[in-house]
């Protein structure tokens, strides 16, 4: 009970008036970040350190804590309404969601995202008080075959991103794979297809590229059509609120995305991203309407931002128990408290318990007003869509402008958002689904990083693949997920 | 009620004199002392990494110390420190802004044949620095720096090393090791992980031989027992870290990945010596000693001419050991 007796406390330091404030600071700020592409929680952080260095740190890392948690919040908002995904965790949000958000049923998709991030965040973190060694013990298993094999399993999902031609799906794929190729090559430090342009380097960042298509790209086909046909007018239809349906059809999704995104996140290089991709998939599969995926199905919404909210809290896991950051946040977070000489690490719950206690029973409460924050305004934010076109996408292109400027304070990512923006209009124009290509440009890189480290490591034997149990299980899943279906398919078929 | 009044009145008291005096004494300070107006500090890397920190930490020192009026930071993220090299290099003779750079630039504008080397900019001052530590995991048959050397010397490639990016101070250092107990470079089986966090769980994980990485980055875990510190790359041992130094283990090296900072190129003398005057003051600064304490930073101050040749010697090392690997041709 030692671990109850501990939250308890946690709650005692996090309910005084100071600290509730100080939460109640770094959700909004988290929000408000959430919605700006390009401006992350770690940059966020990064650039508060200074200021809160005079806070004392419980109270700076409640501040911390609620703009992580608050930044998910935030971009599932703009990935829906907008169809500009804030965070990468958000990408496979805006598919869906935004389809959602035009035919009018904006509303019932923020909530579902509000209320799925809040159980899911609330879940997780439960996760997190109690489980957290467990989880390093799994996660220090992964190695880079481990990672490959995972890295397959979801390039699998992209099937069910491809839309109807499978041609087309293909070639938005490969083009993502081929953008995802220019850069240092991480593994010898040579550039790649960089044409000797020093900006690109560093390749391409995913930001960029995903505002470019999703919501330049949008804004672009909007002012197109538009023009042709100025009388179309968009209004608010059907229920403003989640109906009944809509919850039976959430919940499930807003658990499995959970028990997803939790374990993911406490991975080492599981990011937000891969879980998002993995529950469109399963909730594809298990949906009885699997047709309506890419038309506005609920269920995409919900399992997607359930599991990066439990992401970032898995994320959590192995740099508080283990002082193993695993994604960009968590490192500043991880320099965080060394500025305050804290050292996170297997020992850090008994050195520094009140602080960490205080930290996780103040994500409990952020959560909760997060929550708060968020479902009251949807009806006001889902009336965003009834501002007039012109002025909407004006303002989205700004706002895509301004936080893709943020990331590297460069000019020449903004040549490169409109050039991509230029491909994400064409690519609508004639029909090739955009979210593939953002896919392959995630998962391309990493894939190919972890297969020449397993390679590497063991020194060009390429049955390590086979020989790690892990590997192995998450390649039978990986096969099993590609023939699946048409073995069932060919069953039904057969009983028929 | 009235005690606790009365205290918060003195407290409130206490603290106005205090922001007064210290009102008072910046513009004092500012008066007598500010040399320079207004200074950017380039840090060529996203905030939150070393340089940044250590411009950050600049700034707040030069400021506070009342050497420079007003600084301010400014983040050229990309390749190495490359990006921020390559645009610092265009402002020749201006003298607002100073570049800040390490080894990993140095190591970076050889690996990515940058076209803007340090020769288009001014060396300044070496700063800080850090050392590197190879580590095993703790259930790792390798117990000292000798059993790694015989299994490096015996089959190079067989030994995976875990570490930062491809060309940056610990491929470096791993290249240097090799070298030094007459292994074959070429056969250098180093793997290159992004972060930090995903080098130490390889390495805590047993996926990889041994690791290498700046020493804050392990020593969590070498306190608390996951991780074997087999030898340390600083010329003497350190206190608080239960590791002999290379040389001691019988390896000839010694690396630190050190940051420092650069003028404009083409500076007229008397610019630089204004802002060398400028660095020497920050670094005999009470609140830069206090920095260095809490960051966990060596004082590796070196200057001006000094700094110049330590910088060609370390040119000429690095491009050798990356040739070696085969980074470099």
């Amino acid at each position: 009970m030692g671990t109850l007796d501990a939250l308890l406390q946690g709650f005692a330091v996090a309910f005084t008036p100071a600290h509730l404030m100080w939460s109640l600071v770094g959700v909004t700020l988290g929000t408000a970040i959430g919605v700006l592409p390009g401006i992350g929680p770690a940059l966020t952080i990064a650039l508060l350190l200074p200021v809160t260095y005079h806070l004392d740190p419980t109270a700076a890392f409640i501040i911390f804590g609620g703009i992580y948690y608050g930044a998910m919040y935030g971009s599932s908002t703009t990935s829906i309404l907008l169809n500009v995904p804030g965070e990468t965790g958000s990408i496979v949000t805006a598919i869906d969601g935004h389809v959602m958000a035009k035919k009018g049923r904006a509303a019932a998709a923020l909530a579902t995202a509000a209320i799925g991030s809040f159980v899911a965040g609330t879940l997780a973190t439960i996760g997190l008080s109690f489980v957290s060694p467990i989880m390093v013990k799994i996660a220090l298993l992964f190695g880079p075959a481990e990672y490959f094999s995972l890295m397959l399993l979801a390039f699998v999902t992209v099937s069910a991103l491809l839309g109807s031609s499978i041609l087309r799906g293909m070639t938005s794929l490969f083009i993502g794979l081929a953008i995802g190729l220019v850069g240092i090559d991480t593994q010898t430090g040579q550039a790649r297809f960089t044409f000797g342009l020093l900006p690109l380097l560093d390749g391409i960042d995913v930001v960029v590229v995903a505002v470019g298509l999703f919501a330049l790209g949008e804004a672009f086909h909007v002012a197109f059509r538009e023009a042709r046909r100025p009388e179309e007018i968009s209004s608010v239809t059907g229920s403003l609120w989640m109906s009944k349906e809509d919850w039976s059809r959430s919940w499930k999704p807003w658990l499995r995305g959970t028990v997803l995104g939790f374990p993911l996140g406490a991975l080492p290089a599981g990011g937000t991203e891969i879980p998002t991709f993995l529950s469109y998939l399963i909730e594809k599969r298990l949906s009885k309407r699997p047709q309506e995926f890419g038309q506005g199905a609920i269920e995409a919404v919900a399992g997607p931002e359930a599991a990066n909210n439990a992401a970032v809290a898995g994320v959590l896991v192995p740099l508080l128990s283990f002082g193993l950051p695993t994604s960009a946040t968590a490192a500043i977070l991880l320099a965080a408290f060394q500025q305050y000489g804290i050292q996170p690490g297997p020992l850090l719950f008994t050195s520094n318990s009140t602080l960490v206690w205080a930290l996780i029973a103040s994500l409990y409460l952020g959560n909760l007003m997060l929550l708060v924050l968020n479902l009251p305004l949807v009806g006001l934010w889902a009336k965003l869509l009834l501002i007039p076109r012109p002025m909407l996408y004006g303002g989205i292109m700004v706002l895509s402008m301004l936080g893709v400027y943020s990331l590297k304070n460069s000019i020449f990512d903004l040549w490169l958002l409109i050039g991509i923006g230029g491909v994400g209009f064409l690519m609508r124009q004639f029909e090739y689904p955009v979210a593939p290509l953002v896919v392959g440009l995630i998962l391309g890189p990493m894939a190919e990083e972890q297969f020449r480290r397993a390679y590497a490591i063991a020194q060009g034997d390429m049955s390590v693949f086979v020989t790690h149990p892990i590997s192995l299980l998450l390649l039978i899943l990986t096969a099993a997920c590609v023939i699946g279906p048409a073995v069932l398919r060919r069953r039904k078929v057969a009983a028929a | 009620m009235n005690e606790l009044s009365r205290r918060q009145v003195l407290k409130t008291g206490a603290a106005l004199a205090a922001v007064t005096a210290f009102g008072i004494g910046t513009l004092l300070s500012r008066d007598a002392f500010a040399a320079i107006e207004q200074l950017t500090l380039v840090a060529p890397a996203k905030p939150g990494g070393g340089w940044d920190q250590t411009a950050r930490s600049m700034q707040e020192v030069l400021q506070g110390a009342g050497i420079v009026s007003a600084v301010q930071v400014e983040n050229v993220a990309g390749a190495g420190g490359t990006v921020g090299l390559a645009q610092f290099a265009n402002r020749k003779g201006d003298a607002s802004a100073v570049l800040v750079g390490g080894l990993v630039m140095l190591g970076a504008i050889l690996t990515n044949k940058s076209p803007v080397s340090l020769k288009d900019v001014t060396p300044l001052a070496r700063l800080t620095g850090e050392y590197e530590v190879i580590v095993v995991p703790a259930a790792s048959d390798l117990k000292t720096m000798a059993d790694l050397s015989a299994k490096l010397k015996a089959d190079t490639g067989a030994v995976s090393w875990g570490g930062g990016s491809a060309g940056g101070t610990d491929h470096i250092l791993a290249g240097l090791v090799a070298k030094a107990v007459g292994a074959d470079v070429t056969k250098l089986n180093y793997v290159a992980f992004s972060g930090g966090g995903e080098a130490l769980a390889a390495i805590v994980g047993g996926h990889v031989t041994c690791g290498v990485s700046g020493l804050g980055e392990f020593e969590a875990q070498i306190k608390a027992g996951e991780l074997r510190a087999l030898a340390i790359s600083s010329p003497e041992r350190l206190a608080g870290l239960d590791a002999p130094t290379l040389k001691e283990a019988g390896v000839d090296v010694e690396l630190a990945n050190w940051r420092g900072v650069f003028g404009a190129g083409e500076l007229a003398d008397a610019d630089k010596k204004t802002l060398l005057d400028a660095v020497d003051a920050m670094v005999k600064s009470d609140g830069w000693k206090k920095t260095l304490e809490t960051k966990g930073w060596m004082d590796t101050y070196l200057a001006g001419d000094a700094f110049s040749s330590f910088l060609g010697e370390e040119e000429t090392r690095v491009t050798a050991v990356l040739k070696e690997i085969g980074l470099v041709s």
